[in-house]
């Protein structure tokens, strides 16, 4: 590896402080799971290292407070995997979580760092755009709060300044009666990036929400507002239209995880499994 | 800002220190500076689970952390499993159940197979095979390594 300096604050406003020296010099680094490889290829070549996870206002750890959950930058996987609060009330955000990597990788890598890494394929981010998450960012200014979909601007890109990071995620509490599931497809069980995934969730007025990832150059939120996927009596072939005019928004490309005519097919496929999944647990109750 | 650090860890129960650029891995500081050879690098991307250790009682691949992240921490390798010398009842399993075809992928499962059995004392296969789905074994020689990981849980012989 190329050298650089390693710093690793205490205090976020030290954090700050060097992403506004140095800018584009500088990369923080939460789980180092994208951060490390990239280091080792070459493919980033910082001058400075910030390390977030000895920061006092980032330690780790999930906190609730009025029906919100909120999830600090530097909580691995593995914990927002075993948190009861996300189980219970984000069960697809769980699931999602879940498919990251393998236990090495989640006992490391973390939410913020999942969706500041920002690729098309990130797992957690199509759980946490049907749950609404709200990203809280920080910088000299102060702080500010995006919702997902208008902090993801592209593959690699994000809405943050020069002299920001994300401190948390936060997520609104769903309704009773929302349900909702996460699922994607590999090329091999285990450890793997997606070629498609998607999560699915139907609330109680019978809207239902999709958010397809590695499909577009950020996954991206769809939903039908009909109440025709939430009825289990509808018409299959109704359904499986509504389901084509949602699905056929996507964009994938071809690489090697599967060609664009794959991706479009399977993502059919895939959403319909899950809607019929999450419609089934509802009418259980 | 310096291009070195300084990192002050227990290793294996004991104190040490090491000078290391600021750009070197756990994993090439252990085998490099701190002459613990059991720990393997092969795919040195996260992918193989061949150099795993853990860090602060929770499994990880050390090729994916950087010495100076483990200043203050505490990290066990392979070499700090058993006691007294001692192989631990892991290690054992390992042994009689022929689980070990050329050896390079073992030191990594046998941890990650520890801290599954840590959390979960009693695996199913299905847990096993979760447990062990970061670590790659290139001889393919997963059906006695999940025996192994079964047989030191005390579960019956599944390897017929
Ligand atoms: C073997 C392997 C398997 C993987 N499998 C999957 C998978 O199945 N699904 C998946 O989605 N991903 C996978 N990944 C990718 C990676 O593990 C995840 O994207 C992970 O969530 C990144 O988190 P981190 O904390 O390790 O981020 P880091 O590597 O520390 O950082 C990633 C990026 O985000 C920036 N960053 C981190 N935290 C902040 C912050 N608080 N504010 C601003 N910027 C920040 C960093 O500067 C860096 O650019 C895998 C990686 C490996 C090596």
């Amino acid at each position: 590896m190329h050298g650089f300096a390693f710093v690793a604050p205490t205090a976020q406003a030290e954090v700050t402080g060097l992403l506004e020296e140095h800018g584009s010099e500088a990369r923080l680094l939460a789980g180092g799971t994208d951060l490390v490889v990239g280091l080792r290829t070459g493919a980033i070549r910082p001058r400075v290292v910030v390390d977030l996870k000895r920061v006092a206002e980032l330690r780790p750890g999930l906190s609730d407070a009025g029906g919100r959950l909120a999830i600090s930058a530097t909580t691995p996987l593995s914990r927002v995997v075993r948190d009861g609060r996300v189980r219970q009330w984000f069960p697809a955000l769980a699931e999602a979580a879940a498919t990251v990597g393998s236990i090495q990788i989640r006992n490391r890598a973390t939410l913020a760092g999942n969706i500041c890494n920002a690729s098309p394929a990130a797992d957690t981010v199509p759980a946490l755009l049907v749950y609404g998450a709200e990203v809280v960012i920080a910088g000299r200014a102060g702080e500010r709060r995006l919702p997902l979909d208008r902090f993801l601007l592209g593959p690699r890109r994000t809405a943050l300044g020069r002299d920001e990071l994300v401190t948390s995620i936060e997520l609104a509490r769903p309704g009773a009666g929302t349900f909702a599931a996460f699922g994607r497809l590999t090329r091999r069980r285990g450890v793997d990036l997606a070629t498609i995934s998607v999560c699915c969730s139907v609330d109680a007025a019978g809207v239902t929400r999709f958010a397809f990832g590695a499909v577009a150059p950020t996954p991206f939120l769809v939903a039908d507002e009909s109440g025709v996927l939430a009825d289990p009596d509808a018409d299959p072939e109704t359904k499986d239209r509504v389901l084509a005019e949602l699905t056929g928004l996507a964009r994938p490309i071809s690489d090697v995880r599967g060609s664009r005519e794959y991706r479009q097919a399977m993502l059919m496929v895939v959403s319909r499994r899950l809607l019929r999944s999450v419609v089934d647990g509802r009418g259980k109750g | 800002m310096s291009e070195t650090a300084r990192v002050s860890l227990t290793l294996n129960g004991e104190p040490r220190t090491v000078e290391i650029g600021a750009g070197r891995t756990l994993l090439d500081t252990l085998r490099w500076e701190l002459d613990l050879t059991g720990t393997k690098e092969c795919c040195a991307a996260g992918e193989c689970g061949a150099c795993t250790v853990y860090l602060d009682g929770e499994a990880v691949n050390s090729c994916l952390v950087l010495a100076a992240e483990a200043d203050g921490r505490e990290v066990t390798t392979i070499e700090g499993l058993g006691s007294g010398g001692r192989l631990s009842r892991l290690q054992e399993a390992f042994l009689e159940t022929g689980a070990i075809q050329c050896g390079f992928c073992i030191p990594g499962m046998v941890v990650a197979a520890d801290a599954l059995l840590r959390e979960t004392p009693r695996p199913t296969l299905d847990e096993v095979l979760q447990g062990l789905s970061g670590n790659l074994c290139r001889c393919g020689g997963y059906t006695r390594i999940c025996a192994a990981v079964l047989r030191a849980a005390g579960a019956a012989d599944v390897t017929g």
